[in-house]
Formats: C-alpha cells, sequence, structure tokens
C-alpha cells in the first residue's frame, strides 16, 4: 500500500498560494509595474485638469478608484496566461482538487501582489490630490473591500481569454463594465465620508459585493478555465 | 415536455423547423409593423403635454425593453447550454447578441434624440439610461468574446459564460446607478392590463411592440440557422443541403 | 389622421428632426442588421460548398493517382513476366 495521502483542501491551497508568491516575487517587476502605472496616472490627472486644491479634493477619490481599475486590469493578464504558456494550467485542472480551491488561491495571490501594495500606496497619492481628511480611513476601507472583488471578477476575464491570442484589449472592454458598481459605492463612500456622514451603507454593499464575488466569482472562472484550456 | 423539446435538440430538425417558421415572422413582423408604425405615426393623438415628439415613443419604448428581454433571453440560453449541456442553446445565445445590441443602440439614440426637445440635452446621466449604456458594453463584450475564438462550440460556451455574469452582475449595475437622482419619468408601461396612458396611444404601442418582437423573432432565426450550419459544416446534412442548393 | 398636410406630417408640431432623426437611424440600423444577417449566411454556405468541392477534388486526384500507380505497377509485372 504505497497510497500518498491526498491533499486537503486546505494544503492545496497553501500550495499553490506559496507557488504564485514565489513566482511572483521572481519576477519582481510584475509587482511594481502596475503599482507604478497607478502612480503615473494619479499624477497625471492634476496636470491635465490644473492645480487648484478645491477642485482635486472633489475629484480625487473617482481618479484614485478609476486608476486602481485600470492597474488591476493591466496586472490581471498574469493570473493565468503564464501557467496556461507553460502547460502547468492544465496539469492543476488535471489535479482531483476542486477547481473552486486552485482558482480562489491564484486570485488570492494576485490580490496579495497587486492589490495590497495598491491599498500602502493610496494614501500618498490621496495627500497629493487634497483628499480631504474625513476620507482618508473611508478610502482605505473601500479599497480593503473592493480590491479583492476586482481581482475576483477580473479572473473570470482573464479565464475567458486565456487561449485567445490578442486577450489584453478585449479582457479590458469585458471586465469593466463589471467594475461600474463597485466604483460607484466606492466613491460614494468616500465622498459621504468627506460630508461627515456615516458612510456605513456603502461599505455594506461592497462588503456584499465581495462576499457575492468570493463565492461566485471562482466558479465561473474554473468554467471558464475548462472552456479556454478545453 | 423533455420528450416534445427532444427532436428540437437535434441541429437538423431544428434548422428545417425554424425554416418553416421564417417567412410567418417575416410577414408577421411586416403587416404589425406597418399597420402599428402607420397608426403611431400618422393616426395616434399627439400628448398634450410632448406634443409630436411623443411619436419617437412608439419605437424608443419597444426598443428598450426588447434589448432587456433579449439579455434574458440570451442568458437563459446560456444557462441552458451550460446546465444541461445543449449546444442549440449557445448557438442561439450567440444569435441574440448581434441583434440585442442593435435594439440598445436603438433604445439610447432614440432616447437621446427624445431628450434633447423635452430635457434641452441629448445626455442625461439618468439611471435608466446609464444601465442601458452598461447593457450596450455587456452586449459588445458577448460579440466580442465570440468573434475571438476560431472554433465556434468552445466560442458559444465562453461567451454563455460571460453572458451568464453580465445577467448576474445586470441588476446590481443597475441599482447601484440608481443612486443618482434621476431626471427620466416613471415607467409608463409597467403593467399590460393596467395602462397607465390613453387607449389610442397604448394600442398602438402594443402593435409595434408585437411587430418589433416578430422581427426579432426572424432576424434571431436568420443568424441562429447560420450558427448551426457554421458548427455543423463537416456533417452529411449539411453537406447534402448545401448541394442542393447549389444544383438549383 | 392627425395631421392636415403631408408637409404638416414632415414637420411634427416643429418636433420634425428629432422624430425622422429617430426613426431613420432605427431603421438604417435594423435594415443593416438584416443584410449583414443574410450575407453571413449566404456566404457560410458558399465556404461550406467551396470546401466540399475543394474535397472532392482532392479524393478524385487522388483516385486518379491511384489508378495510375496501378497502370504503370501492371506494366512493369507484365513485362517483367515477358
Amino acid at each position: 500500500m504505497n497510497h500518498q495521502q491526498p491533499l486537503s483542501y486546505r494544503s492545496a491551497f497553501m500550495l499553490i498560494l506559496k507557488r504564485d508568491l514565489t513566482i511572483a516575487f521572481r519576477h519582481q517587476d510584475d509587482i511594481f509595474n502596475p503599482l507604478l502605472f497607478f502612480i503615473i496616472v494619479v499624477t497625471l490627472f492634476p496636470l491635465g485638469i490644473g492645480p487648484e486644491a478645491n477642485t482635486l479634493s472633489r475629484i480625487a477619490p473617482g481618479i484614485i478608484w478609476v486608476a486602481a481599475l485600470l492597474s488591476t486590469l493591466l496586472s490581471l493578464d498574469r493570473l493565468f496566461k503564464s501557467d496556461h504558456e507553460d502547460g502547468s494550467l492544465e496539469q492543476m485542472l488535471l489535479s482531483p482538487h476542486p477547481v473552486f480551491i486552485l482558482v480562489l488561491a491564484k486570485i488570492f495571490a494576485h490580490w496579495l501582489v497587486t492589490g495590497l501594495p495598491l491599498i500602502l500606496i493610496a494614501p500618498v497619492l490621496a495627500v497629493l490630490l487634497h483628499l480631504d481628511e474625513n476620507s482618508y480611513l473611508a478610502l482605505m476601507l473601500t479599497l480593503l473591500l473592493g480590491t479583492p472583488v476586482l481581482s475576483l471578477l477580473g479572473a473570470i476575464g482573464v479565464a475567458l481569454t486565456v487561449g485567445i491570442k490578442k486577450g489584453g484589449i478585449l479582457l479590458s472592454l469585458l471586465v469593466l463594465p463589471l467594475y461600474i458598481p463597485v466604483l460607484i459605492f466606492a466613491t460614494s463612500a468616500i465622498d459621504t465620508a468627506a460630508m461627515n456622514l456615516p458612510y456605513s451603507g456603502q461599505l455594506a454593499i461592497i462588503a456584499a459585493l465581495f462576499f457575492g464575488s468570493l463565492t461566485l466569482a471562482p466558479f465561473a472562472a474554473g468554467a471558464a478555465l475548462k472552456v479556454s484550456t478545453n | 415536455m423533455w420528450k416534445w423539446l427532444h427532436p428540437y435538440a437535434n441541429p437538423e430538425k431544428s434548422y428545417h423547423f425554424t425554416g418553416k417558421l421564417l417567412p410567418w415572422f417575416n410577414y408577421l413582423a411586416l403587416i404589425f409593423l406597418t399597420v402599428g408604425l402607420t397608426w403611431a405615426l400618422l393616426f395616434a393623438p399627439p400628448d398634450y403635454q410632448q406634443g409630436e415628439s411623443f411619436r419617437i415613443f412608439y419605437l424608443h419604448v419597444p426598443a428598450s425593453i426588447l434589448s432587456m428581454g433579449i439579455y434574458l433571453g440570451m442568458a437563459i440560453a446560456a444557462l441552458s447550454s451550460l446546465v444541461w449541456q445543449l449546444k442549440l442553446a449557445d448557438a442561439s445565445a450567440a444569435a441574440l447578441a448581434p441583434v440585442g445590441a442593435v435594439f440598445t443602440a436603438i433604445a439610447l439614440f432614440t432616447g437621446a434624440a427624445w431628450g434633447k426637445p423635452m430635457w434641452g440635452t441629448w445626455w442625461v446621466w439618468d439611471a435608466r439610461i446609464t444601465s442601458e449604456l452598461i447593457l450596450l458594453f455587456l452586449y459588445l463584450g458577448v460579440i466580442a468574446l465570440h468573434n475571438a475564438f476560431e472554433d465556434k462550440n468552445l466560442a458559444g460556451k465562453a461567451a454563455g459564460i460571460l453572458a451568464l455574469v453580465g445577467a448576474i452582475n445586470l441588476p446590481i449595475i443597475h441599482y447601484s446607478v440608481e443612486w443618482w437622482n434621476t431626471l427620466h419619468q416613471g415607467a409608463t408601461v409597467s403593467k399590460f392590463g393596467k395602462p397607465a396612458m390613453a387607449a389610442e396611444m397604448y394600442w398602438p404601442f402594443l402593435i409595434c411592440f408585437f411587430g418589433f418582437s416578430f422581427l426579432v423573432a426572424a432576424i434571431a432565426s436568420v443568424r441562429f440557422r447560420t450558427e448551426i450550419l457554421a458548427r455543423n459544416s463537416v456533417r452529411p446534412w449539411v453537406k447534402a443541403l448545401v448541394l442542393a442548393k447549389e444544383d438549383k | 389622421m392627425q395631421f392636415d398636410s403631408f408637409s404638416d406630417f414632415l414637420h411634427m408640431g416643429g418636433y420634425g428632426f428629432y422624430v425622422w432623426l429617430s426613426y431613420g437611424v432605427g431603421f438604417v440600423l435594423l435594415l443593416l442588421l438584416v443584410l449583414i444577417s443574410k450575407t453571413q449566411h449566404n456566404s457560410v454556405k458558399q465556404q461550406i460548398a467551396k470546401r466540399q468541392q475543394r474535397e472532392a477534388k482532392l479524393r478524385q486526384a487522388a483516385e486518379q493517382h491511384k489508378q495510375e500507380n496501378k497502370i504503370s505497377t501492371d506494366k512493369v509485372s507484365t513485362e517483367a513476366s515477358s
């Protein structure tokens, strides 16, 4: 009886997470480039609109959030692409573990290397844009709850386009409309916070979006991966 | 019901079945649209507030209802193709997407052309208009994804998943967009039984609506037949069909 | 009939431009959709027919080739036997 003990769900999850993080830390520009893109996009807006502090603080939530959407979109490509190219993705799909676990682990790794740095750098950019002082906490909270949603929904789009040669532009066309609710509620929460009003309602809705996409998006992404790898 | 449906899950049977239905859809669309639009443009009374500009209503409202209805149909087709592995279902989803996109575009454009004289502006960031615009983006995404695949069977599956994800998101998008104060008037035609408007406006609207619906059915069946042929091009019955056409 | 004359009908109580713009664009878009759907249907049929012809030609060529081979081998065998 030389049967290997099958991996538990948790150890399968941890294994993929570790693997993806190791790969990400070996290619460090994959972490820094989207971050740099985020910073540059945010700096472009004051240059285009003008340096008036009032205007900037009025539009700061929108700018930061739109830049966050775009930089997430840029980094999404890496989520499945290299694994698809070297065939390891097919191996993972063939493994006895549910696809849900594998996809979730990959998405979580993606969020750790792209979403988290974004949240850490956001307050600095908020200073550049003269964001209202009351809004900082709201900005951090919405980013904390919102960026995982971006990674989760984006994973569906990447999974659908991973087999297509020029999937990059197509990906943005598919994914950006799905990001609209997050954008609306996040910016509205930050705006409400600036007026010193309670914004827990918006946060609750973003949290609902988070848990909804957490349960559904890995299924959809798994189904899409099966179509793409065929 | 499954026994009854079974023969139509066969591509050849449904190709011929839709071929038989197609002329009926054509005639019905032609008759209903001729009667409905003549009534709407010539005989229906002008609105007491909006005057003759109200005649845009007879195109705008059917187009917007159908734009959402077609998306719903597409999502149901996509769901049944994923759950029951019906290949024909994703062919019909693929056939519906461009039709829905065109009706969404018409709804948006006529809305803008109606808004200009009524509200003084072509575009308002009102909840329903914005949702309609996003609906157009979702349609275009499905079409683009469908075109990006060489293999039409894969294309249908991928586009189906996207259509379903969009269908789950659509209500969320709609309610999130409703956060803005809306300039748009309330729903005039909410229930079929209780028209909120005068009968002499309601009837031409209803006839126009059915006319456009039959037009959708006609275009969708032509596209559906195209999809079936493209997916079954190596089957003997398709070869025989094409040969018979050549001989004529 | 709500209108007294044809020009009245075109004028639409001052809203003529908007009404006819809407109906015109709607008509053009639907017409394009119908035409594109029909041409796509025909082109798919033509593609299938073309591929069939090509396949038939290839099959014919292959058979011809086989027969020629057979004849030449027959010749060789008769020559050898004589």
